[in-house]
């Protein structure tokens, strides 16, 4: 009873999570305020979504049933697949953005732009 | 025990809706970065839903096609975003 109500929680704060970044997406008025919306809320929630199918994978072992340590080990692969390439596609996306001369929406000054682009080798010279 | 198969088949058909609503950004994006962002999003969703399908089913092989899928749409992710900022390959 009390690990069917873990799985339903588990289960709507995951598809919480995905919904508000559909909406995101749909709503926020930029590139980069989509990337918050598209990235971070599905990892946030996938890593619930799957966290309830490794719940229910262990909770298959624990009862002699082989195949549910497969489904649980095989899931959290697939969850630190996720982790671990989600955030490196944002930044990837979000400096191809900037890259392509795209602005924020009500961004007065461009900072990364202003920046020099090899400020190393003469900051090297100055010291004399 | 709660039934498994029509708990996560609702699971993916949820899932299915979000990804309607990434889909519609995708169409209507004003910039390429947009569509990017969009392809992003329901590549992740994918997955998700692979591994609530295979949890449904029980079977495994579904969660290996969503492992591998992710491999790949990663590396299809960084090849767009070095196509959209111009660069040499």
């Amino acid at each position: 009873m009390i690990f069917d109500l873990l799985i339903f929680v588990l289960i709507g704060i995951g598809l919480f999570f995905n919904l508000l970044a559909g909406i995101g997406l749909l709503r926020f008025p930029d590139v980069y305020t989509r990337l918050h919306a598209g990235t971070k809320c599905t990892t946030f929630g996938s890593i619930f979504l799957i966290g309830s199918v490794v719940c229910i994978g262990l909770n298959m072992w624990w009862e002699n049933d082989a195949n549910g340590s497969v489904l649980a080990i095989h899931s959290a692969v697939a969850l630190i697949a996720i982790l671990l390439t989600n955030p490196v596609g944002a930044h990837a996306i979000a400096r191809a953005a900037h890259r392509s001369g795209i602005q924020p929406v009500g961004a007065v000054i461009d900072e990364l732009a202003e920046r020099p682009a090899k400020t190393a080798p003469e900051s090297k010279k100055g010291g004399d | 025990m709660i039934d498994l198969n029509t708990t996560f088949l609702l699971v993916v058909i949820a899932l299915v809706l979000c990804i309607v609503l990434a889909l519609i950004r995708v169409f209507r994006g004003p910039t390429a970065p947009d569509r990017a962002v969009g392809v992003d999003t329901i590549n992740t969703m994918v997955i998700v839903g692979m591994v609530a399908y295979g949890a449904a089913f029980q079977e495994v092989i579904y969660i290996d096609v969503a492992i591998v899928y992710a491999l790949l749409s990663f590396i299809s992710t960084l090849f767009i975003a070095k196509y959209l900022e111009g660069g040499e390959f």
